[in-house]
């Protein structure tokens, strides 16, 4: 079994790259789960979704605490939140930032847990395509092309499950943008 | 060919509230219950399913206006949850005395105060009295099939009782997982058209629950009774067809590792899969552990729990509610009763839990298997409440 943790703020769409994972996976013939964290939703306040992938039969439903997999797609949490987004992340996890540069407080914690460690600069993706700081879909598309967890086709055909016309078109473009152009940083 | 659909708990009652073709729709919305009235008023409006949607002011006319609807011999669908069900109650009764055949959708959720929109189930337990049949989904693929079981329970002419399905709020309401759907084509081999049993007719007007005092109450509320009591093996046969039909097999009861198992918990809901889990871990540890979930509630499956029971010696009952100055909460006082006249029974102790949304993680269940370890070794409980997952 395999734990994803998005993190992200409101109004950025963490909760759709989320879905749209879970929604990638079903397509390959696993079982998954996908789930929100709820609270008050406001715009700008921190959000977390979940993801669970599985072989088989996912029988259980509580909360992801030991993430194999965190999800970074605000850049501001990577300064504001770094025990939050590290928290339970298992040792030799996956971490997976929109930034162009690892801080040093997260790359120290990364070689002590042996983490692997992607970046993308899904802002400037964002910017590129959307005009608008849309960072989802982009950091979708890295995650998948750093783990394997889905391939761009299946995630390409999930968006097509979400969106339609132009703003399908522009996050495909994102998404393939992020696949091609995420980088692993030597820890 | 299977066709697997990624949905939640509300988008999937939705999908099969359409797929069955329900002729009225009387909600007001409630979180966590929304998104399946709001999808269905969609598919409404969208013309992809042919039924009135009654907007309405209130939960309390919603489900007046259901009772009416259905007498009318309409086949017909509510929702609500929490304090959108307890605004209900007064109507539930009569819903169930004028033996309509509603179905409902029960987004379980705390009742207030303080305001919590998170999972309880204090509002399925506030029907358990109330004439109702009530079933309770443990995932989102049980939600969709339980959905189309409820339709076709209320509506057999041997049953004739409204029906909830209960899902849990937003563990199982807002959480998506893959769900296998049917073709709209196949349904009506498992569910037909509803035949009205003796509908309105404007040209024969007749009475709906007319005054009735001591010289009939009586008679006609044992009859209620004994109606109830019988539709039990009718309830088992749409659950047998069911099967046939979809090849998902349905029971009053879910088990797993009972046959020999010393010590058991049973549970309700989204959390039996993880106290299910935890008994596949300790299994394999060796540890004779088992666990019981009711998919059927009401009525409650007594002869069944009887027969799972033997031999165990002692029984978690975990509620995800509170029962205040009550001996025990709901399911506890359940099985309690159910186990009075029993020899050799288990020795039995309450496990509260999850209350408002508090997460039951693996951990706690080990704790509750622990604690009935203790109880089967010294052969006595020394709690007969225990609450879990609190802060001290």
């Amino acid at each position: 079994m395999i734990e994803v943790r998005w993190h992200g703020r409101g109004g950025q769409g963490v909760v759709t790259s989320s879905e749209l994972l879970a929604r990638a996976v079903l397509r390959e013939g696993k079982y998954v789960q996908h789930f929100p964290e709820f609270g008050p939703e406001r715009r700008g306040a921190p959000v977390r979704a979940f993801t669970r992938i599985d072989d088989k039969p996912i029988d259980i439903h509580y909360g992801i605490y030991e993430p194999d997999i965190v999800v970074v797609i605000d850049p501001v949490l990577l300064s504001t939140n770094v025990e939050g987004i590290l928290s339970g992340l298992k040792n030799g996890g996956y971490l997976i930032l929109n930034t162009t540069k690892v801080p040093e407080g997260i790359a120290r914690i990364a070689k002590e847990k042996d983490l692997k460690v992607y970046t993308v600069d899904a802002h400037k993706i964002a910017l590129e395509v959307f005009n608008r700081p849309l960072y989802n879909t982009p950091m979708l598309g890295a995650l998948v092309k750093a783990t394997g967890l889905a391939s761009l086709d299946s995630v390409l055909k999930a968006l097509e499950e979400r969106f339609k016309g132009e703003i399908l078109e522009k996050n495909k473009i994102a998404v393939k943008r992020a696949y091609e152009e995420v980088v692993k940083y030597e820890v | 060919m299977a066709r697997i659909v990624g949905m939640n708990g509300d988008t999937a009652v939705a999908y099969a509230v359409k797929q069955a073709d329900v002729d009225v729709i009387a909600a007001y919305p409630i979180t966590p219950q929304t998104i399946i009235v709001e999808k269905l008023s969609e598919y409404v409006n969208n013309g992809e399913l042919n039924a009135a949607y009654v907007p309405v002011e209130s939960e309390h006319s919603a489900l007046s206006a259901c009772v009416g609807a259905s007498l009318a011999g309409a086949r017909v669908f509510t929702a609500t949850a929490s304090q959108g069900l307890a605004l209900m109650y007064e109507i539930l009764y009569i819903a169930s005395s004028l033996r309509t055949t509603i179905v409902m959708a029960l987004g379980n959720r705390a009742f207030s105060a303080p305001i919590n929109i998170h999972c309880s189930h204090d509002d399925a337990y506030a029907v358990r009295d109330a004439g109702w049949i009530e079933l309770f989904a443990e995932n989102v693929q049980e939600a969709y099939d339980l959905t189309f079981q409820a339709f076709r329970i209320a509506e057999d002419k041997n049953v004739l009782f409204p029906t909830i399905v209960n899902l849990d709020g937003f563990i199982l309401t807002h959480s998506l997982e893959g769900v296998n759907v049917f073709e709209d084509e196949e349904i009506p081999k498992f569910l037909p058209p509803k035949e009205p049993v003796n509908p309105i007719d404007p040209e024969k007007p007749v009475s709906y629950g007319p005054l009735d005092l001591f010289d009939y109450y009586i008679e006609h509320k044992k009859q209620q009774a004994e109606a109830l009591k019988a539709s039990y093996p009718h309830i088992l046969k749409v659950f047998e067809e069911f099967r046939e039909f979809s090849g998902r097999s349905y029971k009053p009861l879910k088990t797993l590792s009972m046959e020999d198992a010393e010590v058991a918990v049973i549970i309700l809901g989204s959390a039996a899969g993880t106290v299910r889990d935890v008994v596949r871990k300790l299994r394999e540890k060796g540890e004779k552990v088992g666990v019981v979930s009711l998919t059927l509630y009401r009525p409650f499956p007594q002869e069944e729990l009887v027969k799972v029971l033997k031999g165990v010696k002692a029984v978690a009952v975990m509620d995800r509610s509170y029962s205040y100055g009550s001996p025990g909460a709901q399911l506890f006082m359940d099985v309690a009763a159910t186990l009075i006249n029993v020899r050799d029974k288990p020795l039995l102790f309450n496990v509260i839990y999850g209350l408002g949304g508090r997460d039951l993680k693996p951990e706690h269940v080990v704790q509750v298997f622990e604690h009935a370890k203790k109880v089967a070794k010294e052969g006595e409980v020394p709690e007969k409440e225990v609450w879990i997952g609190v802060r001290e």
